[in-house]
């Protein structure tokens, strides 16, 4: 588990940054984005993928959370 | 001398890297790499932010240097205490000339070194209560102080001493913000995890002291952060920042106050110049008070106009044609600086190797002079400032991440480049060698170089230094060979 932080990018997307790793990586997919249900598994732009417990409903950006490293590719 | 190929520079870190030991050579080996603006993310090319390796020499510095030195230091109306021995404060003092605007010794303090003094009592009993009277007469001598913080050097993590108690029981009895930060040296492997420290401590202690009271605000309140005002850097920038009609509350930390630093969560938008430094800080005001933060650059025009045209772009109309006209009203200035010095700096050659943001900030100023760097390097930056440097740089350039001493003389060796900007340790190893040199930290005694005014100064420094008559007068006389007709002539 790490601190992590998820922010929305200039471009509208979104952003991912685990500060102990320098990792800055652009969200490819979120798993769960709806009103109801928001977070799940995180895909990264470099393969990586993190898991982030669903919250209730999609939080105000940027947002720090804990995630769990499922996939990383280095 | 011409510019070296992809193949070339490989080689020739592979050269370089020859004279280490097996281990030695693998590790250095991760640290040294042949640009591709390419690459999109740098840890496929460089490694950083790692431990120095042991027996070579490293330019970095400590935890506490990137607490009290870079991130609070410049805090003026504060009194910093460098808690712990003597000699970490008072070798440092002043070194950074942040400029700043007060009566030292009076109502400012930022020039001036405070110290616990450590002896081996204190080592040995704990130095709290020293502490507590040192607070005590601080008080007593210098009223018109801000507030304090006590900036920890190595023994005091290694004794175990509780600031935050004495912090704690200070600040209720002076009624001022008392604020301990842990930034012993040994923490980390560089200043940077010094400046997260500070940072964080920001935000524990300082931050949130005037929440929920009331501020007049604009809506054209911005910050500088990041900036610490070497040489009056931050003037140079803030001049022209309220020319295209925003308001700058607040000064990180150049030339700061905590007055300033406590209202910054009423910013509307906060201007990051050094991201290293101080981008914790701003992603957590981005998190709690919503504030967008934006990375610029104040070297050279193109960058200039390149940042405030995004600035502006946080703004309404009016911001807009603010710095449509600001950009307008400097353009024949900058012409006319780039006219003068731009023939006798065209195509010249600069390795750099800095720390914070300047490795990849001062391209571009260098770039509108026609010059080009051809070499780049951090002391201490992490693989998020690689992520935006390889873009700045052309290809097959060499990056260096907490060069050695060693590695850096031996590619400028190589590389032959008309200028070297570096730090004081180095500028008189490159001159005796017969190379311009800058120093980079501090300007060399010179500045400011941020913004308009600042590139003016820019250019003349480096002409001054680049052509120099003293660079053809390298050899002795009686070492140049005299030809016969000279001989008689002297006869
Ligand atoms: S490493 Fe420790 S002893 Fe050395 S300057 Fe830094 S704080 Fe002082």
């Amino acid at each position: 588990m790490a601190n992590i932080m998820i922010r929305k990018t200039a471009e509208g997307g979104l952003s991912f940054y685990l500060p102990k790793r320098d990792l800055e990586d652009n969200i490819v997919s979120i798993e769960f984005d709806q009103t109801n249900k928001w977070g799940g598994e995180l895909r990264l732009a470099n393969g990586g993928t993190y898991y982030v417990d669903p919250l209730d409903a999609p939080p105000r950006l940027p947002i720090s959370l804990r995630a769990k490293r499922v996939d990383a590719p280095e | 001398m011409s510019k070296l190929t992809r193949e070339e520079t490989e080689s020739l870190i592979q050269e370089v890297l020859e004279v280490y030991p097996e281990k030695a050579r693998k590790d250095r080996a991760k640290h040294l790499a042949v640009n591709d603006p390419s690459v999109e993310q740098s840890k496929k090319c460089i490694t950083s932010n790692r431990k120095s390796l042991p027996g070579v020499m490293t330019i970095r510095g400590c935890a506490y240097a990137g607490s009290r030195g870079v991130v609070w230091g410049p805090v003026k109306d504060m009194i910093h205490i460098s808690h712990g021995p003597v000699g970490c404060g008072q070798y440092s003092r002043a070194g950074r000339r942040n400029y700043y605007v007060g009566a030292t010794g009076v109502n400012t303090f930022a020039e001036m070194n405070f110290t616990s003094d450590f002896q081996e009592k204190d080592i040995v009993f704990g130095g709290d209560k020293k502490l507590t009277k040192l607070i005590q007469e601080i008080e007593q001598l210098f009223p018109l102080h801000k507030g304090i913080s006590v900036q920890s050097e190595c023994p005091i993590g290694l004794i175990g001493d509780d600031i935050e108690a004495v912090s704690k029981k200070a600040a209720a009895e002076l009624d001022k913000v008392v604020v301990p930060v842990r930034c012993e040296g040994f923490r980390g492997v560089s200043q940077s995890l010094g400046h997260h420290i500070a940072n964080d401590a920001l935000r524990d202690w300082v931050l949130g002291n005037r929440d929920g009271k009331t501020f007049e605000s604009t809506p054209y309140d911005v910050t500088i952060i990041g900036d610490y005002n070497i040489g009056g850097d931050a003037w140079a920038s803030r001049i022209f920042l309220e020319e295209m009609g925003l308001r700058v509350i607040a000064q990180w930390s150049g030339d700061g106050t905590i007055a300033e630093m406590e209202n910054t969560p009423k910013a509307k938008l906060n201007l990051l110049h050094c991201y290293r430094s101080m981008n914790y800080i701003s992603r957590h005001m981005e998190e709690k008070y919503g504030i967008p933060w934006m990375e610029y650059n104040f070297f050279g025009p193109t960058k200039i106009e390149e940042s405030l045209r995004r600035i502006a772009g946080f703004f309404d109309d009016t911001i807009k044609e603010g710095a449509e006209r600001v950009i307008t009203k400097y353009k024949p200035m900058m012409e006319a600086v780039i006219a003068k010095y731009k023939p006798r700096l065209q195509g010249k050659r600069v390795m750099l190797y800095v720390g914070g943001l300047r490795p990849r900030h001062v391209i571009g100023a260098y770039e509108d002079l026609g010059m080009e760097v051809v070499g780049t390097g951090y002391e201490f930056a992490h693989g998020d400032d690689y992520d935006r440097t390889i873009k700045e740089m052309g290809d097959a350039t060499l990056l260096y991440d907490d060069v050695t001493g060693f590695e850096l003389e031996e590619f400028v060796k190589r590389i032959k480049p008309d200028l070297v900007g570096s730090g004081i340790k180095e500028k008189y190893i490159y001159q005796k060698m017969g190379i311009p040199f800058r120093q980079m930290h501090s300007w060399d005694y010179s500045g400011p170089y941020h913004g308009y005014d600042g590139f003016a100064i820019f250019a003349r420094d480096m002409d001054m230094t680049l052509n120099n008559p003293c660079w053809g007068k390298q050899t002795p006389p009686w070492k140049v060979l005299k030809s016969d007709d000279a001989l008689k002539a002297a006869a």
